[in-house]
């Protein structure tokens, strides 16, 4: 039986702001999994803590609704235990970037297959709008009672130095486009991070959407300009073509400069991908040679109740 | 007694071998057929400082270390001058007379406390402070002193064997320590070059230098050295016994229980158990494909417990094993695990706190923080092994209430466990049961993770399970596991969670809960490693016609509150023992069952207590000597 959009959803009742950027990226998550046809019984939503936290709750796979800042600790361990499903990780840029920074750049070490999406609103959410690790120094929204003083973190140049394999950009309001991004981060082979904008109406009066749309510019120059433009439009080839140090090198560069782009012009879309480098897995396989076949959760440890592992070699090594 | 009982010591600076020498001769003892229970002490600290072994070998079952040190072998400064003491009349000391003229104050690393306590003894004695003063007052004891030169030694070595690089060769000190040792208490050489063989399989070059130094030096003590009236010659084998070191039983009972994922921070004393596992990743399986424990080191502990309760809900049996700094990042994601009943197992193994306290040592300090780890209600079993042996079968009991009664295990362990090395009985697996409870293989209909059912407890499906979508959250949730803040909701699943305490209690058989050594007017209550120690000393004292009771006890949360104060009806006089500064079960006690500890027997030095101090101190409370609290203090 084929997969509709609609058995992606559930009917849980959503408590998102009117206009916030969220729904969006769940409607662009909805739309990729029907569109890979993923099984919902073979996909699990794995998502932090926060407004973006929800997200596992709203899609009908399965889903974990994890801890503020943790969502990757557990995403990994289910992945490794169970490589077959589909995993994908969500949360807000606190959640990932702020208190599960070191998670995230641990990650990336590893590059276990699975994606990981940031709902990058500048803002701590679901606390009621504190500034978030991608807030840029200096600015002070609506919500905060003095401008930020902290130096803001960039979420694609810290997953490339990281060692993510697949890193991009996405907007919540451009939902077909997201959608591919998605598709393309979930085929990827490696560790995929989606870094998505997402304007909170509710506490981020600075990125909004009509900024994004660049209606401030409009104003200036008199003609509308959105902010926003993407990276498969320009002459960018993200992707490192082969195993060559100065390959890996220029491409790893060319994404951390693009990445330092802002304010008229942002650029969405791939910034980096290589699949080259080794997954976590053929590096698992390298010494445990039937790991794919045999994962953790398949593993028969029993049989009527008793144990099968075998441990006499080791007990005879210790015979006296 | 014991007809043979016989402790050997063996000291030097940290990285010199001592562990190595030690393992050797517990190996060489081992195979003679005797019993052997030996402890390491050392600091926080890779090279230099001193860490020493004291080897406990007896032809009967030992459970514990004894104050008195029959043979020390000693190749530093050091190791005399912490360690003379211990060394009663009629005993040895075999020493490096090179060392004679050394002065405290050139060995540096001797701390100003303890150089401040040795000096005002030799004051009061009138000795220098030398080797030779400290040796002088072992001597006025009675203690034999076997002098000999170990670089002499190596010297005439070198020149036997026309191999002028033995000379100097200092990493051969500990070989020379073991072999002087067993000529001298007339233990055979074979089994020592034999484990001098296997140790060095792949060097076979180093292999023969050890083995010139160990006979070289083997002769020397049989020939020069005078008379010791201790020897060890061998003893009638015990079939089916095993050589352990502390972590073996957890690791190997993780193997055999199907665990398939372990997720850990570097710690001490946990991570031995880790790299174990690891090094033995590969697992052969009866009738089946190799099977595999994916060993993984994480980031830090939070996403070892997050890694870990992630593969858990694919149906995967997972835990972690830390101590007390890395649990205490564990805590919020315990409750997680609590809220979203999902099993898993972490090994605690407990070392001296707070903070990082004293890293390297011994401590039962986080029986309390266990049972109350984490914020919020909710169940979990906290779950402690008395010895190594016992901690083989308990890790399969750990895995069991884990599945069937969906819910987090904290599986105490502590430090003295983790450095022990003894025999004891070839771990059976066939006595490990495996039971999953009421995770599903299939699911068929409406699947509501969190289901009410008349025990609480909802049928498991686990990641990846055909038509077993389900959701977790550490909100509160309703059946399917999606958030709701309804107060009848609340109710209801606040009270199916924590109904397992009770069914807990009720369904775990008494002896698993509670191990009864016998009862009488004077009864020991105690949790964990200390089981050897005072079992030890109980039978020294039934041996001048003593009884004392003990119970340990093993499920200590929840607490096993109407079967202890049964068998504890009896007892007149309760005395609690821990290596503890506040009696922690002693609180747990009182607190559930409303009876007063008699007297405390407590030690917080971070070393282990001997069974010694624990027979002496039962000794003054039977005549009615001892303060309400005995506050243990032996071991250097
Ligand atoms: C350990 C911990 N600290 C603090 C919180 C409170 N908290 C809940 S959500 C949140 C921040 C959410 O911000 P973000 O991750 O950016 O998600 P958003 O709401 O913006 O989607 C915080 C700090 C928590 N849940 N857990
Ligand atoms: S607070 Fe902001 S991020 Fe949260 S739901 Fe409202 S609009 Fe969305
Ligand atoms: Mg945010």
């Amino acid at each position: 039986m084929a997969l509709k959009l609609a058995d992606y959803k559930t009917e849980v009742h959503n408590d998102w702001c009117p206009g916030c950027g969220d729904f969006g990226i769940v409607n662009a998550l909805q739309m990729a999994l029907a569109e890979m046809g993923i099984e919902r019984d073979k996909a699990t939503i794995f998502s932090g803590i926060g407004c973006s936290g929800k997200t596992s709750h709203f899609i009908n796979t399965y889903g974990v609704h994890t801890l503020h800042g943790r969502v990757l600790t557990f995403a990994q361990g289910g992945k490794l235990a169970n490589p077959e499903m589909t995993v994908v990780a969500v949360g807000g840029d606190g959640d990932g970037l702020g208190i599960g920074a070191g998670h995230f750049v641990a990650a990336g070490r590893r590059n276990i297959d699975m994606t990981y999406i940031i709902f990058d609103n500048g803002v701590y959410g679901l606390t009621k709008g504190q500034a978030s690790p991608t807030l840029k120094l200096g600015e002070k929204t609506k919500s905060l009672p003095s401008p930020n003083t902290n130096y803001a973190v960039n979420p694609i140049g810290l997953a490339v130095a990281s060692g993510f394999t697949f890193v991009a950009r996405g907007y919540s309001y451009d939902v077909r486009h997201l959608k591919d991004l998605i598709i393309k981060a979930v085929r990827h082979k490696g560790l995929s991070f989606l870094d998505v904008l997402q304007p909170c109406p509710t506490y981020n009066d600075i990125n909004t959407r009509d900024w994004y749309a660049g209606v401030d510019l409009a104003q200036e120059s008199m003609e509308r300009h959105s902010r926003i433009y993407k990276l498969e439009d320009s002459h960018f080839d993200p992707m490192v073509r082969y195993d060559d140090e100065t390959e890996v090198n220029e491409k790893l560069s060319q994404a951390l400069i693009k990445s330092l782009e802002w304010g008229s012009k942002i650029p969405i879309g791939v910034f980096y991908q290589n699949e080259i480098i080794s997954q976590y897995s053929t590096r698992l396989t390298d010494k445990i040679p039937n790991y794919l076949e045999n994962p953790p959760s398949k593993q028969k440890i029993s049989e009527n109740g008793l144990p099968t592992t075998d441990v006499s070699e080791i007990l005879d090594s210790l015979r006296v | 007694m014991a007809s043979i009982d016989f402790t050997w010591l063996i000291g030097g600076p940290q990285g010199s071998g001592v562990d190595s020498g030690a393992n050797v001769f517990s190996k060489v003892c081992a195979e003679m057929g005797y019993q052997i229970f030996g402890k390491r002490e050392f600091y926080s600290n890779i090279k230099g400082e001193h860490s020493y072994f004291a080897v406990r070998v007896s032809d009967e079952e030992i459970r514990s270390n004894v104050n008195d040190v029959t043979l020390m072998a000693s190749f530093d400064a050091e190791t005399i001058f912490r360690h003379f003491n211990e060394i009663p009349k009629g005993c040895g000391i075999i020493y490096d007379s090179d060392l004679d003229k050394t002065t405290t104050d050139e060995v540096h690393t001797l701390d100003n406390y303890f150089k401040e306590r040795l000096h005002k003894e030799l004051e009061s004695k009138n000795k220098p402070f030398t080797i030779a003063g400290v040796l002088e007052i072992a001597k006025e004891k009675g203690v034999h002193l076997y002098p000999v030169s170990f670089r002499e030694l190596l010297s005439t070595l070198a020149e036997k064997t026309e191999n002028p690089k033995l000379k100097g060769m200092v990493r051969l000190f500990n070989v020379l320590a073991v072999s002087l040792s067993l000529g001298l208490i007339k233990m055979p050489l074979d089994p020592l070059l034999q484990s001098i063989n296997s140790i060095f399989s792949k060097k076979p070059q180093i292999a023969e230098i050890n083995k010139q130094a160990a006979d070289f030096a083997y002769d020397y003590a049989k020939s020069k050295f005078g008379s010791f009236q201790y020897a060890l010659t061998g003893n009638a084998k015990r079939p089916d016994t095993i050589l352990v070191q502390g972590h073996f039983g957890t690791s190997i009972g993780k193997m055999v229980s199907g665990c398939r994922f372990q997720s850990y921070y570097p710690i001490t004393p946990a991570s031995d158990e880790s790299v174990y596992l690891e090094s033995h990743e590969l697992l052969e399986i009866q009738n089946d494909r190799p099977g595999s424990t994916l060993v993984i080191q994480t980031e830090d502990e939070i996403s070892a417990m997050g890694m870990m309760i992630g593969a858990a809900l694919t149906g995967t049996r997972s835990s972690t094993s830390t101590s007390g700094p890395g649990f205490a990042l564990m805590t919020e994601a315990l409750g997680w695990a609590g809220i979203n009943e999902v099993p898993i197992v972490i090994t605690l193994y407990q070392r001296s706190g707070p903070s990082t306290g004293l890293p390297t040592r011994h401590g039962q300090d986080d029986l309390l923080f266990a049972v109350h780890a984490g914020h919020g209600d909710f169940p979990k079993i906290v779950y402690a092994s008395g010895d190594i042996e016992e901690s083989f079968y308990d890790t399969g009991r750990c895995f069991n209430y884990a599945d069937v009664y969906q819910i987090p295990v904290i599986h105490m362990m502590d430090k003295f466990l983790s450095s022990s090395v003894v025999t004891c009985k070839k771990f059976d697996p066939q006595k490990i049961s495996i039971d999953r409870g009421m995770l599903l293989d299939k699911v068929e209909g409406e699947y509501k993770r969190f289901a009410f059912t008349d025990d609480g407890i909802s049928p498991r499906s686990r990641l990846g399970l055909d038509n077993g979508v389900f959701w977790n959250t550490g909100d509160e949730s309703d059946e399917f596991g999606h958030i709701t803040e309804d107060p009848q909701v609340r109710i209801k699943m606040m009270d199916k969670r924590m109904s397992r305490l009770d069914l807990i209690t009720k369904k775990i058989p008494d002896d698993e809960q509670v191990v009864s050594f016998g009862i009488y007017d004077f009864t020991i209550i105690s949790w964990g490693s200390t089981k050897g120690p005072i079992l030890d000393a109980i039978s020294m004292l039934k041996k001048e016609g003593i009884n004392i009771g003990f119970i340990q006890i093993k499920l200590i949360h929840p607490f096993p509150s109407d079967y202890v104060k049964s068998i504890l009806k009896d007892a007149k006089t309760i005395i609690d023992i821990e290596a503890n500064h506040s009696g922690q079960l002693g609180k747990i006690f009182k607190q559930n069952i409303s009876r007063e500890i008699d007297y405390f027997v407590l030690k917080y030095t971070g070393r282990g207590m001997t069974s010694t101090e624990i027979y002496d101190s039962l000794k003054k409370i039977i005549e009615n000597k001892a303060n309400k609290r005995e506050v243990l203090s032996h071991g250097a």
